[in-house]
């Protein structure tokens, strides 16, 4: 690990000399204004902070708060022509960034502050290779030949624990995973040894233990070359993981500023008192009551030995070659009015279970809901069942046509079952939308208009019109603000006692789960690694899959940070394999009152 | 839990209030406004051509040439001038706006309609149905369409509806390529599968949530390919295989007279500015609905 051995290279007497004196970049009174219909309205207002060198400096807040509009200023990188800086000061290295000309900010942006992103496949150029990409981003900002160039990229991959640093130069950036993306990301803002990153919702995109994964080399690298760190998030729990100190924003101010202690234990502010409190911690899902045993109950959907497997043709006669083994012989049955929730990373299954359930991939084994099996229907049947099955997608906007207006949206499930006159449908989802805290004036809104959790309940109005026996959530909340989600997880659980419904609750977000769930399964490359009841799975986790995927959830309590994350040797292995190479199939043994756990390597205890 | 959950934000973002309808909002925009008069007036007039010249199409008028046997430029009595054959230009322009309007109208819209139709079935469906359309459509595209144009034009007797089917059968193609590619990466989309979880049957899917997203392109498509078509016509024309003299068209007014286009520019450049006013007319109407019906569009304009 020898990136740091460049810094001298560059060397810069500015900074060397500032450093001395106080903060390495001080924002002062800094105003972002943004064009719109209505004149220019400013988002960030008046936001001043400094960063000390070596120090973690976190920007929490919710969406709109204006938090990444801040870190966008500070590269000068705002979105041209609506927004722009219009007052206030970044001084770095002697300079003024808010009024630097281009030139000279483009010597500064990458090399001395450097940026990583939210979603790391956007932020990579698909079509070159990453050494490439790393290479080239090494010789704009230094006069490095390209050997030593190269030589600097693979010390930057090692350094973030890329494996076979070598060999990885050559690949693109879609044969990586999320999480590999993601630390490409990072070696190349800091083979530059930048003296600043920006890092802007660098995990969000990821699974949790990849997360901590990322955040873990974060701090390492900050350990090792003193680099400040700004970290925008949303999630508390990563707040309160890797900050020194802590801003808090809202509505373009800041709320409150103070070193992390002070914000968790002593907030001073009512809003970050709210932000708090509305974030779910694990341990906290007690409140719920106790579970029946399984079996006491009618179970309203069954799913038995479940498999889905996707072909990949390949060769001159597009013979199947390999198939995707997505779900594996999956068994579960969802009780009536309870919740079940299936957890596990991305790719692990868990969404194309609920596709499988909802009729939208083919799959063999059985699914019967209300005591009707999916496989064998035809065409009206199949209408009929649809109507006890509703779903929930994770990104409302996406699940709702961006032409129609929300009140024909709700609507329409009652006109596709011919349920009502028009007359009663519209009483109906006024209904619905009071039900679900939207007002039935804005029926005749178009979904645009609408904020992130607002469009989440005009989905789950939509759901919710038929009067379904089960509703879907696919990590319905994953996408919403804490505060947000906090709302919807409350009005879901309230639907649930009114109305009786059972959900399949998907997330990878285990204390959202802990807080809504009755029964949980984890699922693990296609199969269920262990079952039981909410108490069962986290009181007592007996697969060491489990274990790690709990173990991963940030706590939102600084005084509880962990010394170290367990790192992932190795990347999950695929689920894609050749024709007749079939998975080894689990098999689960109960340890006790209905506690399945999947026998071998994996059980412990 | 007791009570129900507070909603995010308190409050709609305004309060709703009725909406004028398209038309309403269309004549809100000046630049469509204009559009919508020059097609209205093209429209008329055509309609009207018998009541609004004294002169019939064909008349070959004894004072419409010098002594010499030239046309007559534009003066008092000829508007427009008049064509080598003694015929009032105003008169056979007027004439010729009820076939150019028949061909950038009906066969443009006879094109679209099948392109689009091609294009949508083949890319929801997709598999083999879809490769099928797919395939058809890149062999009618290999084939020269004036090649085929003058087949078809050859095989039944030339007047203007053959024009017409013959125009819509060789101009389908563009469309349904691009259409087929949109529907597609509809089909892809998330809110398409939330409509089949709701037990939504294919045709609403197609109807109430692809094709509102197609439009765009449909209007763009649509109003290029007015222009594109009353040209078409006109090479036919020239060729012998479309609409027959003495009956007069946009486009064969310009190719009957286009050998004479240094002696006597006004014959060339009348019928060519109606055919670019017409189709700019379309441009503007149709870049103005597209902003209209796309709701997402609003208040950011």
């Amino acid at each position: 690990m020898n990136v740091s051995a460049g810094m001298d290279v560059k060397a810069n007497p500015d900074v060397a000399a500032s450093a001395a004196a106080g903060p390495i970049l001080a924002v002062s009174n800094l105003a972002v204004s943004v064009r719109t219909d209505d004149g220019e309205r400013e988002v960030v207002s008046g936001l001043s902070f400094e960063l000390e060198r070596g120090e973690t400096l976190c920007i929490a807040g919710e969406s709109g708060s204006g938090k990444s509009m801040t870190s966008l200023s500070i590269m000068r990188l705002l979105p041209r022509p609506g927004a722009r800086i219009s007052a206030g000061a970044v001084h770095f290295g002697g300079k003024d960034l808010a009024t630097l000309d281009e030139r000279s900010m483009q010597a500064i942006r990458g090399n001395r502050i450097a940026m990583i992103f939210q979603e790391p496949m956007t932020s990579l150029n698909p079509v070159l290779s990453i050494g490439r990409q790393l290479i080239e981003a090494i010789e704009t900002h230094t006069d490095l030949s390209r050997r030593d160039a190269r030589q600097r990229a693979v010390e930057a991959l090692k350094a973030v624990r890329i494996p076979e640093a070598e060999a990885r130069l050559k690949q693109y950036p879609h044969e990586l995973s999320g999480g590999q993306r993601q630390r490409v990301m990072i070696a190349m803002a800091i083979a530059l040894a930048p003296d600043i990153l920006i890092a802007d919702e660098p995990t969000t995109a990821l699974d949790v233990t990849v997360q901590g994964e990322v955040l873990e080399l974060l701090r390492d690298l900050q350990r090792e070359h003193g680099t400040s760190i700004i970290l925008i998030t949303h999630d508390m729990g990563v707040v309160a993981e890797m900050a020194d100190r802590v801003i808090v924003m809202r509505n373009g101010r800041m709320v409150e500023e103070g070193t992390v202690e002070e914000i968790f234990h002593a907030p001073a502010q009512r809003y970050t008192r709210e932000l708090l409190a509305a974030v779910p911690k694990m341990g906290d899902g007690s409140a719920r009551g106790d579970v029946e045993p399984v079996g006491s109950i009618s179970a309203i959907a069954a799913v038995n030995d479940l498999h889905v497997r996707f072909d990949i043709t390949g060769g001159f006669l597009g013979r199947v070659t390999h198939r995707v083994h997505a779900v594996e012989g999956v068994s579960f049955n969802i009780p009536a009015s309870k919740t079940l929730a299936l957890v596990g990373e991305s790719g692990c299954g868990k969404s194309t279970t609920a596709k499988a359930i909802a009729g939208l991939v083919p799959f063999t084994g059985s699914i019967a809901v209300n005591g009707r099996d999916l496989a064998g229907l035809s065409g009206d049947a199949r209408k009929a069942v649809r109507r006890d099955v509703q779903m929930i997608f994770q990104d409302p906007y996406a699940s709702l046509d961006p032409r129609m207006r929300v009140g024909d949206l709700v609507a329409e499930p009652m006109l596709i079952h011919g349920i009502g006159s028009k007359a009663e449908r519209g009483e109906r989802v006024a209904a619905l939308f009071e039900r679900v805290g939207l007002e039935p004036g804005q029926m005749e809104l178009y979904p645009h208009e609408f904020s992130g959790g607002q469009r989440q309940r005009i989905c789950i109005a939509r759901a919710l019109a038929l009067r379904p026996k089960l509703i879907i959530a696919d990590e319905s909340v994953s996408a919403l603000d804490v505060s947000v989600q906090a709302k919807v997880l409350d009005l879901l659980k309230e639907l649930q006692e009114e109305f009786g419904i059972a959900y399949l609750f998907i997330s990878h977000d285990m204390a959202v789960v802990e807080n809504i769930s009755d029964r949980v399964a984890v699922m693990y490359l296609g199969q269920i690694v262990e079952t039981g009841t909410r108490d069962q799975i986290f009181g007592d986790p007996r697969h060491l899959y489990t274990r790690r995927l709990i173990e991963a959830v940030p706590v939102p309590d600084p005084a509880r940070r962990r010394g170290n994350f367990t790192r992932l040797v190795h990347e999950i292995p695929s689920v894609t394999r050749r024709v007749g190479d079939e998975p080894q199939k689990l098999r689960l043994e109960d340890v006790g009152d209905g506690h399945l756990v999947a026998a071998g390597t994996g059980m412990v205890g | 839990m007791s009570g129900r959950s507070a909603p995010d934000i308190v409050a709609g973002r305004r309060p709703v209030k009725s909406r004028p309808g398209v038309l309403g909002r269309l004549v809100k925009r000046p630049l469509a406004l204009l559009g919508l008069f020059v097609i209205v007036v093209v429209v008329v007039s055509a309609g009207l051509a018998p009541w609004l010249t004294a002169y019939g199409p064909d008349e070959q008028l004894f004072d419409g040439l010098t002594l010499q046997g030239a046309p007559l430029p534009p003066n008092g009595q000829f508007w427009l001038g008049t064509d080598l054959l003694g015929r009032d230009l105003l008169t056979r322009i007027l004439y010729g706006a009820r076939t150019s309007l028949v061909i950038g109208v009906v066969a443009n819209g006879v094109a679209l309609l099948i392109g689009t139709l091609i294009g949508v079935i083949a890319g929801y469906y997709r598999g083999w149905i879809g490769s099928l359309l797919m395939r058809f459509t890149d062999l009618m595209m290999a084939f020269p369409a004036l090649l085929l144009a003058i087949c078809l034009a050859a095989i039944f007797e030339p007047s203007l509806w053959i024009v017409a089917m013959v125009i819509a059968m060789v101009n389908w193609v563009q469309t349904a390529r691009v259409i087929y590619t949109q529907t597609s990466s509809l089909t892809e989309r998330e809110f398409i599968d939330a409509e089949r979880t709701l037990g939504a049957s294919n045709a609403r899917i197609l109807l109430r949530h692809i094709l509102p997203h197609l439009l765009p392109t449909i209007i763009v498509w649509g109003t290029l390919g007015i222009s594109t078509t009353v040209l078409l016509e006109a090479t036919l024309s020239y060729l012998g295989v479309g609409v027959q003299p003495p009956t007069p068209s946009w486009g064969n007014i310009i190719f009957e007279n286009q050998t004479y286009f240094q002696a006597a520019p006004w014959l060339v450049f009348f019928p060519g500015a109606a055919i670019l006013a017409l189709a700019l007319a379309f441009n503007l109407v149709g870049d103005a609905l597209r902003d209209i019906l796309d709701p997402t569009q609003r208040g950011r304009s």
